[in-house]
């Protein structure tokens, strides 16, 4: 589902249309044999190339293939190609290209896929080059038109100038001879320096606000259709089993309904007039469900097969190794050891999930907020059995992702239903008592962390053995490395864009890989999430063991890895690590690498009667190579903390009977402004490379609490959530 | 069948009276701005006014809603311009991905009716609206912000 795709279509033109409110976009296509062609935008307005089309008013709409669900991507990636178009900022509109078109055109926009803190750094290069090329074409245009050399002409804010004579024109009046020149070559496409930046590197305001403030903003939940129907939905709770019965005569008499539909063989939905309609007949619908062997299946039962995993002497697969750590552990002068563990995660979207389908033999199309638009494309072709040419996917904004939205099981539904009813617009919206019941979980792992020292208090050997569930192995299977899942270790990788940033004489770091049947997902953050509380609490607690400071005794381990090193340093400083913190409030620390970026956040808490926790402070810092929109990545830090905390207060998914026992809300709770502090960001942005924003953060958020924890009480606490342990907020 | 009052205008919806205010003003209406998050009256993105007061649509029925007075986001400007909140909202550059957004302006907007100059004291105990994306440092500036305009 998730491979990427590149169907043979015929070279011919057509037009595909947008029926949709929201952020669709028409194209006329006219692809022809041979030399250039001017391509049109629905108004007529001339694409100067995929991702610039100019009308003739000046207004600059930029393409964004990536999706936007909050993190800002929409107007980064639109500053990005604005600072090489230099273009006027404020005169920039923003619209997605659908999967289709973008499969029509040999995949003109790259990959559309929104996830792992990647929207910005692993386009960024090919859309500044977009921008870069649009600007030398309008140029040039002028010049032509001029006939003078372009080498006299510049271009600033729309407006191309030609400096010998005080001529000036706009690229809105250029814009029709540009769209006929060849583009350059690509190596005459030369980026600015990112320190001339004028329009990125600035926090300047999103381009998707006041929609947002007004109640304009379309969400997928939003689409209405002429004739649309609305569906609601119930899988089988129990993953793995499937739909025995349902007693549809039951509702048959009921208000509003008009179908109902076994989708696959797991899950039924009840099509109505309104959503409340066919909600409500859905719950009154006895469903019997073949529950087979998976309804055995408990959190206990899973600890007890992950604990198991946690024996040297179970197989696991070596992620990271230097040295011999059994060995020095073995022979050690004194030995530190814990057992930490992680509990399974649900998105919780603001959003619940919903796509809207319709479909005919002809024509199925899908509306639908998605983080991989090329894979929700991919999954209404398989799901309506038609060919690429005859589907369409029209993204809309996502009112959440956090990875959930990257999966496409909502838009096969959507669609599998929408097939029943041929020719009828059908809207499936999820209830979030099934948006909770129906995940892809962050998955469970425990950890047992070995530490050694010599007579000196040097650590000289660190054995982190993980035992859990691997995502790869049920998402992305063609991702393992002989059996091997190397996203397990994200922040304990030896090299690469999560990389450990400790130096130890003897390292071990391996994963006994234990798939439960719950079905696991990317959730923001990933593994970092775990991974960062297991090395950096554990970290805490080698320093303690030997009588250590916590940043001190990282510093000596991290004289090979400046860049970990230096957000350390700077969230140290701005904290005040070192100096007396304000009476009763104590300090935790925790850094990691994760997605290309390296980060770190401290904490300054105070704990009443020993469980009650108020977080007064927050220090970040980041390293992302480069910051295009510092107000945005500043957002995306707070956010990870008000993500990460969450989870570590509040969340955790149980498995009872072999379902998941959170249903709403209620019981699986978030965070409120009450609980967060002001978070302080210090970005330390090197240059050099480009890392993620959207989630490396997230990692340092629950090992800096924890550690602070430790500070304040004197108590190690090594599992999540703190619910469990009757810890909350104060 | 039921007359309900939006945004000051009478609208005749045909849904049974137990039938959540929430639905009937997203499906029978038509204004979409009014969000569902949980359907329990936890997260808050559904929250309107009704007779100036912030209550989750999702928790109201219907039929306890005929005779009110009830404003939802597309009615919290007035007069062709932005309410003071969602200007400060769009000064502040708060919202991320927005879905939570519409409850959390609308509770903000009654919170400032009650309390004009409202304390973090005050905003931590009246804005309980639940922001996945974390936008809670901007929305208590944003409160701020539109409190002293």
């Amino acid at each position: 589902m998730n491979k990427h795709i590149m169907p043979k279509l015929d070279r011919r033109a057509f037009v595909i249309g947008t029926a949709a409110a929201g952020a669709g976009l028409a194209i006329g296509l006219d692809i022809p044999f041979g030399g250039p062609q001017v391509v049109r935008a629905a108004d007529g307005s001339p694409e100067v190339n995929v991702w610039v089309v100019i009308r003739p008013d000046n207004t600059t709409v930029i393409r964004v293939a990536r999706s936007e669900m909050g993190q800002g991507t929409l107007t980064g990636l639109a500053q990005l190609v604005a600072e090489e178009l230099e273009c006027d900022w404020s005169k920039v509109v923003t619209e997605y290209p659908t999967p289709g078109q973008s499969v029509a055109r040999k995949r003109a926009w790259g990959d559309f896929s929104t996830g792992g803190s990647r929207g910005i750094r692993t386009s960024q290069e090919y859309v500044r080059k977009g921008g870069a090329t649009a600007r030398i074409m309008l140029v040039q245009a002028a010049a032509n038109e001029w006939k003078v050399p372009v080498t006299e002409c510049t271009a600033a804010n729309s407006v191309i100038t030609h400096t010998p004579s005080g001529k000036t024109t706009t690229y809105g009046a250029v814009v029709e001879a540009a769209a006929k020149l060849t583009p350059p070559a690509d190596a005459d496409v030369k980026l600015k320096d990112p320190k001339d930046w004028k329009i990125a590197g600035k926090g300047v305001k999103r381009l998707d606000t006041v929609d947002k403030t007004t109640g304009a903003m379309i969400y997928g939940a939003d689409v209405k259709l002429p004739g649309m129907l609305n569906a609601a939905i119930k899988d089988a709770p129990v993953f793995g089993s499937k739909l025995k019965s349902y007693d549809e005569a039951k509702i048959a008499g009921m208000k509003g309904v008009k179908k109902v539909v076994k989708v696959g063989d797991s899950a039924v939905a009840v099509v109505a007039d309104t959503w409340w309609h066919a909600k409500t007949a859905l719950d009154a619908m006895t469903i019997v469900w073949d529950e087979g062997e998976n309804a055995k299946v408990s959190s206990e039962s899973i600890a007890k097969w992950l604990a198991e995993g946690l024996d040297n002497n179970q197989p696991a697969f070596i992620g990271n190794q230097n040295g011999d750590a059994k060995a020095a552990i073995g022979s050690a002068v004194k030995k530190v050891e814990a057992v930490y563990n992680y509990p399974y995660q649900n998105h919780a979207t603001m959003e619940p999930l919903n796509a809207t389908a319709v479909y005919t033999a002809d024509k199925c199309e899908v509306w639908c907020g998605t983080q991989n638009g090329e894979a929700a494309f991919a999954a209404a072709m398989e799901a309506s059995g038609l060919p690429a040419e005859k589907c369409e996917v029209h993204k809309l904004i996502l009112g959440g992702g956090f990875g959930r939205r990257g999966m496409t099981d909502y838009v096969r539904q959507a669609v599998l239903i929408a097939k029943e009813m041929p020719g009828t617009p059908v809207k499936l919206l999820w209830s979030r008592e099934e948006d909770m019941a129906q995940g892809k979980f962050h998955p469970v792992t425990q950890c047992k962390l070995t530490g050694a020292f010599d007579a000196d208090n040097n650590l000289t050997a660190l054995h982190v053995r993980l035992s859990g569930q691997s995502i790869l192995y049920t998402v992305r299977p063609a991702a393992l490395v002989n059996g091997m899942d190397p996203a397990a270790f994200q922040g304990l990788s030896p090299s690469g864009d999560a990389a450990i940033g400790y130096a130890v004489p003897n390292l071990l770091v391996e994963h006994s890989m234990r798939n439960p049947h719950v079905p696991p997902g990317f959730w923001r953050g990933v593994n970092v999430n775990q991974n960062a509380i297991y090395m950096e609490c554990f970290m805490d607690e080698l320093a303690h063991s030997v009588g250590q400071d916590p940043v001190e005794f990282r510093r000596k381990l991290m004289s090979k890895h400046p860049k970990h090193l230096a957000v350390l340093n700077a969230v140290a400083e701005k904290i005040g690590w070192g100096k007396p913190a304000p009476q009763g409030v104590y300090r935790g620390i925790a850094q990691v690498m994760g997605y290309g970026s390296y980060v770190a956040g401290a904490a300054e808490i105070s704990v009443t009667e020993g469980s009650k926790i108020k977080v007064h402070r927050i220090v970040a810092s980041t390293d992302p190579g480069y910051v295009v929109n510092p107000a945005q990545v500043e957002r995306q830090i707070a956010g990870s903390f008000v993500y990460g905390l969450s989870a570590l207060f509040y969340g955790g998914c149980t498995v009872k009977d072999g379902k998941m026992e959170q249903t709403n809300f209620d019981t699986y709770n978030s965070m409120r402004i009450a609980e967060m502090p002001k978070v302080e960001c210090v970005m330390v942005p090197s240059g050099g490379f480009w890392g993620g924003v959207g989630e490396p953060t997230i990692g340092v958020a629950a090992p800096a609490v924890l550690n602070a924890y430790f500070a304040a009480t004197g108590k190690r606490i090594r599992s999540v959530p703190l619910r469990d342990q009757n810890i909350t907020f104060a | 069948m039921a007359n309900l009052t939006i945004n000051g205008k009478t609208i005749n919806v045909d849904v049974d009276n137990d039938t959540p205010l929430l639905w009937a003003i997203r499906e029978n209406v038509g204004l979409t701005g009014t969000k569902y998050g949980c359907g329990i009256a936890q997260c808050g993105a559904c929250t309107v006014h009704i007779d100036g007061v912030a209550m989750r649509s999702c928790g109201v029925t219907v039929s306890e809603a005929v005779g009110k007075q009830i404003t939802t986001i597309e009615g919290l400007a007035t007069g062709g311009a932005l309410h003071k909140v969602q200007q400060a909202w769009i000064a502040n550059d708060v919202p991320q991905c927005g879905y939570c957004q519409s409850g959390m302006i609308m509770a903000v907007a009654a919170l400032l009716k009650e309390k004009p100059k409202p304390t973090d004291k005050d905003i931590d105990e009246a804005i309980t609206n639940i922001c996945r994306c974390g936008t809670f440092q901007q929305v208590r500036a944003a409160i701020h912000e539109a409190a002293s305009a």
